[in-house]
């Protein structure tokens, strides 16, 4: 804002036309805070209206040109002046000129790709966000809306359970099993590990779930590794032929879909650590990785139409379907 | 509500245990006891030995039982072998007690009760947390100082 202009000044932002029924998913900020966003999907129509308010009434507002752009990009805290673009697309709402009174511009940006979801690292983040620009002789007026964009999967065709005998020589023989190689951000992880061999003395044994970012290419790679979670799963000393069973519920940590070499700039992998550790601290562990994916949500149904179905298989047709032509009334 | 599927959450098939297995010894067995200090010398050449006594059921170590005496510096000389040859990080020995072997003190310096009392648990503390290290298993050194009458200090270290 220039305090010594006689001039006019505007604001600018930028609304959904479907700000009443989207929904809107949690996300968290570089310093950890957590806020909420619209939540948009690959394909899905970004479609709105740009306001521009003039503030000194009867002035007139001189500009170069009002745009609106949609931007995904990513940005690596470590060299913050270079942007990497992976989806821009450009509005012009206004040719340079003048305008005499507050406006709104309609916009759309129809079935934009939206390819990867949104994610906020230690060392990376990458973001999607509508631009509404006012370009001008000396200083533009623009205002950004950050999105989040949620990328879905469905249950994969292949999916094998890892299964394997590991150990050191005549020392500590074990097996583990975990019971899938894939699983979705709410699924259960469950498995076992058999002891075949035990011949140091073990305290406890935990599984731990790391998360593994890795930014830079070739020589300037960097992993940083975070410990999600540590699930003790056993406390005492185990024997030869016992089997520890494990069931670690994936919805209590916050966890990202696995992200493969993003646009070429990032990963996200995570691994599940099995540690054991003996009387004097020392720690064994056995590190595997894991695929994790995002589940859409199912359509929710209202109360009462569930009961009409539930009751569909218990009456018998007649009452079960005028219980169902009540509830579709109620919904209405 | 809606219609989530419940996840499944069964136990994955394991076999049986065996009996012999669940109730049996366990074949972790390892104990070493440092006790009994005598001190052997006249004058400004005493030194204290202790009793070193070994019982495991592990199959690396040839003897299941075994009883040694060892003094401080044969203990040293075990430290360095293992940090030398060994990866891993050796566990401290109780102090030297330089301070206590200067003349013109008070008490008995290195002979004192109390001092000996506490080397000797230390020095427990040391060989219990070594001799369980999987990695200072294979050094012949360990070995050789756990169930050697004496310490060949000419030996050809390796691994067992």
């Amino acid at each position: 804002m220039s305090f010594f202009s006689f001039g006019q000044t505007a604001e600018i932002d930028v609304v959904l036309n479907d700000a009443e029924t989207r929904k809107k998913a949690e996300h968290k900020t570089e310093d950890g805070k957590k806020d909420k966003y619209f939540l948009f999907y690959d394909g899905e129509t970004v479609s709105g209206k740009v306001n521009v308010t003039l503030k000194n009434p009867g002035k007139r507002l001189e500009h170069q040109g009002i745009k609106v752009e949609f931007i995904g990009q990513i940005e690596l805290y470590y060299d913050r002046g270079n942007h990497h673009e992976f989806v821009s697309l450009v509005k012009d709402l206004a040719r340079p000129g003048e305008m005499a009174q507050s406006q709104t511009f309609d916009f759309e940006f129809t079935h934009v790709e939206k390819p990867y979801e949104s994610y906020t690292g230690q060392n990376v983040k990458l973001r999607y966000f509508l631009r509404a620009t006012i370009s001008r002789r000396l200083n533009d007026v623009c205002k950004e809306m950050d999105i989040v964009v949620h990328t879905l999967s469905t249950y994969p065709e292949l999916n094998t359970s890892i299964k394997m005998e590991v150990g050191i020589e005549d020392c500590l023989h074990i097996e583990f099993e975990y019971n899938k190689s894939k699983y979705h951000l709410k699924d259960v992880i469950v498995g076992k590990i058999y002891f075949l061999l035990v011949r140091i003395k073990i305290k406890h044994m935990e599984i731990d779930i790391i998360k593994r970012e890795t930014t830079g290419t070739g020589p300037n790679v960097y992993h940083e590794n975070d410990t999600i979670a540590k699930y003790e799963i056993m406390d005492g000393a185990p024997v030869r032929g016992e089997s520890i069973p494990i069931r670690l519920f994936l919805a209590g940590y916050e966890m990202t879909p696995t992200m493969r070499d993003v646009n070429k700039k990032f990963s996200v992998r995570y691994y599940l650590n099995l540690v054991l550790i003996d009387e004097e601290e020392r720690r064994y562990f056995k590190q595997q990785e894991i695929t994790l994916w995002r589940k859409g949500d199912i359509v929710r149904k209202s109360m009462s139409h569930q009961a009409a179905i539930a009751s569909q298989r218990f009456e018998g047709s007649a009452s079960a379907e005028k219980a169902l032509s009540q509830a579709k009334e109620d919904d209405n | 509500m809606s219609e989530a599927t419940v996840a499944d959450t069964r136990r994955l098939n394991s076999k049986p245990q065996d009996l012999t297995d669940a109730y049996g010894p366990p074949s972790n067995f390892l104990e070493i006891d440092v006790y009994d200090p005598q001190t052997i010398g006249v004058g400004r050449n005493r030194f204290t030995t202790y009793e070193v006594r070994m019982r495991t059921n592990l199959p690396i170590f040839k003897l299941k039982e075994s009883c040694v005496r060892r003094r401080y510096s044969d203990f040293e000389w075990l430290k360095n072998e293992l940090e030398r040859d060994s990866k891993i990080v050796v566990p401290p020995l109780p102090g030297k007690a330089l301070k206590r072997q200067l003349p013109f003190r008070g008490d008995e310096g290195i002979f004192e009760e109390s001092f000996i009392e506490e080397r000797r648990a230390g020095l427990e503390q040391f060989i219990n947390r070594i001799a369980g290290h999987p990695l200072a298993q294979n050094e012949r050194c360990l070995h050789m100082f756990l169930q050697e009458e004496s310490i060949d200090r000419n030996y050809i270290p390796g691994k067992v």
